[in-house]
């Protein structure tokens, strides 16, 4: 087995590590979602602002590694502005991405600079760090479709 | 609300880490001189050690989660499957009488491991984890009443803390926290202090996985049994690196796992004080630990057979006597000598990298490193570590109590054996400058 470290922490990543954009809470009526991996300890919350159909902001905080801070942070970035239904799609590819099964080489492409998290795939035990901002997200948009939910 | 961002505490207290090398130690891991050891023998009895991890020769520096295992052990867990394999206690053919005795012979070589009285206090069990459950569920579920206290060190492992929060909710009981000083010792002041007629379980660790702290717990059980309290000792990470003598600590139960000294998993032991192990009723039921079943009622076999119900791991406690013999071989002394060699040698160096911290800097020290790298999370230190076939374990250790005590969300560990070498340690802190360097 040969993996490239390179590979993995590619210089977009661990820019994104070291500044991570939007990192910020949102104040209500924002809805937002906590993420925890019982594994490492990571946790993370994501704020969205949902407006109609669109996800007018994203936000996030927490603590972890290089490769889940990366991650919510080019998340974030990704899926603003987008619709409901297409932040939601964004979210499986991405999943098929670290995990190694996007099928060609347009369907990466469409993921555009979230392509940059492509190396993960190569080491399943950091798929949940990279993914575990993009299920607190799907948390987040399905709290928000609920307003009156207690949580 | 907000979750905060982590580093803070990483950076905060980067100086003022010292570790503390005691002129005159009273711990077994001082006395004989490190050449005793032929490191270079012992490493040729473990074949894994000599496999490469990502075209690099392996270093492995993760013994505390898990021991490497010799040839002897190997050898008697093949011998056992291949040649003599046989169910125990039950058949009158050649196999079963062969199984059997090599299963009752390990009792002995455990008994003596743990310097216990009697082998009959010695029950085989799945590991450290089990071993707790089973006093929890039985003697705890048996005795504790509404207000009665368990205290626990703030340094336990999960496997010591959640068995007695579960028995408390059965029975009323309360747990409750030992306070750990900065340095990762026991705040022997405030255990005195939360001591009283209301304690009737204390539970400690004997070596901290996740600081590397050897507890006081010959003292520790003194002051619980002037209060009538029961001492229950996790020994998991002590059993792999030094004598065990369960009759000097005093204490009154002590579990331990094959799988972190060097035998097989599924294994581990529990001794207990057979005083307290005759008046305990069996946690599970099943076959071999009953005298007589009929449906106007049962009557439970003597000790050890009333503990363990079912067939056991049959090969894997004989490869546990084979762990056993073979850690006699290479002896305790030599052992403790060598891995505090490593230790201290391991500690200078990685204290040289900037922006280390330790965590865990008790006076009593086992070989267990454990320190965060400002700006490079556990994890990713990991991985980096990783591709130079460096193994160490990131992240809470089964402890979250000691991360949340020192605002850490997760250290890195390097954890030793007597096989370990002092080149290891050097591509140890050649990774750290490395991960230093990715993340600059
Ligand atoms: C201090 C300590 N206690 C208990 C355990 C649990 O041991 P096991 O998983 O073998 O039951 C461990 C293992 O990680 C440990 O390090």
């Amino acid at each position: 087995m040969s993996r490239d470290l390179d590979d993995l922490y590619q210089s977009v990543i661990l820019d994104h590590n070291k500044t991570p954009r939007n990192f910020r809470e949102l104040p209500p009526p924002a809805s937002h979602a906590d993420g925890h991996n019982p594994l490492c300890g990571d946790r993370l919350t994501v704020w969205v602002d949902v407006d109609g159909d669109t996800v007018k902001d994203v936000t996030f905080l927490g603590n972890g590694c290089a490769i889940s801070k990366a991650s919510a942070s080019m998340m974030t970035a990704a899926v603003k502005g987008k619709s409901r239904a297409d932040a939601m799609a964004l979210a499986d590819e991405f999943q098929k991405l670290v995990t190694g099964k996007l099928d060609g080489a347009a369907e990466r492409k469409a993921l555009g600079k979230l392509q940059a998290l492509a190396g993960v795939s190569d080491y399943p035990v950091r798929v949940k760090c990279a993914s575990l901002a993009w299920h607190t997200l799907k948390a987040a948009l399905a709290g928000a479709a609920e307003p009156m939910s207690t949580e | 609300m907000a979750v905060d961002s982590g580093e803070a505490g990483t950076r905060a207290s980067a100086e003022g880490s010292e570790l503390t090398v005691p002129a005159t130690s009273a711990s077994p891991l001082a006395r004989v001189p490190a050449q005793a050891l032929d490191v270079a023998a012992i490493r040729r009895d473990f074949p894994i050690l000599s496999r490469q991890v990502n075209g690099k020769p392996l270093v492995y520096l993760d013994n505390a989660a898990t021991g490497q295992r010799p040839l002897a052990v190997i050898e008697a867990v093949r011998r056992s499957m291949a040649e003599e394999n046989a169910n125990i206690h039950r058949g009158v053919h050649y196999l079963s009488e062969v199984a059997t005795l090599e299963y009752d012979a390990v009792r002995e070589d455990a008994r003596e491991f743990l310097n216990a009285p009697a082998s009959h206090e010695v029950i085989f069990v799945r590991g450290t984890t089990e071993g707790i459950n089973l006093v929890a569920q039985s003697y705890g579920r048996s005795t504790l009443r509404p207000g009665d206290e368990i205290l626990l060190t703030t340094m336990e492992h999960h496997s010591n803390i959640v068995p007695w929060q579960i028995v408390a909710g059965q029975t009323g009981a309360v747990v409750r926290a030992i306070p750990i000083t900065d340095a990762g010792e026991v705040d022997l002041d405030a255990y005195r202090k939360l001591l009283s007629p209301r304690t009737r379980i204390v539970g400690v660790v004997h070596i901290s996985n996740a600081l590397g702290t050897i507890n006081p717990v010959a003292e520790m059980t003194r002051l619980a049994h002037e209060v009538g309290a029961v001492v229950v000792v996790d020994g998991a990470q002590a059993a792999p690196h030094m004598a065990v003598d369960v009759q000097a600590l005093g204490c009154d139960f002590y579990a331990c796992s094959s799988h972190k000294m060097f035998g097989p998993t599924g294994v581990g032991m529990l001794w207990g004080r057979s005083t307290l192990l005759e008046s305990m009723p069996p946690w599970q039921g099943g076959g071999d630990m009953i005298h007589t079943v009929s449906f106007s009622g049962t009557t439970f076999a003597p000790l050890p057979a009333k503990f363990e119900a079912g067939t056991p791991a049959i090969a894997e406690v004989i490869g546990l006597g084979a762990a056993i013999r073979y850690l006699r071989g290479v002896g305790f002394d030599a052992i403790g000598a060598w891995e505090h060699e490593l230790l201290v040698r391991a500690t200078e160096a990685v204290r040289e990298v900037p922006g280390i911290r330790l965590v865990g800097t008790a006076r009593e020290k086992a070989g267990v490193l454990a320190f965060t790298l400002a700006g490079v999370h556990p994890h990713d230190l990991g991985t980096i570590l990783d591709a130079d076939g460096v193994a160490i374990r990131a992240g809470h250790h089964c402890a979250q109590p000691v991360m949340e005590r020192f605002g850490v969300h997760a250290t890195a560990r390097a954890s030793f054996a007597f096989y370990n070498t002092l080149e290891e340690i050097d591509v140890l802190v050649r990774g750290l400058h490395r991960a230093r360097e990715v993340f600059a």
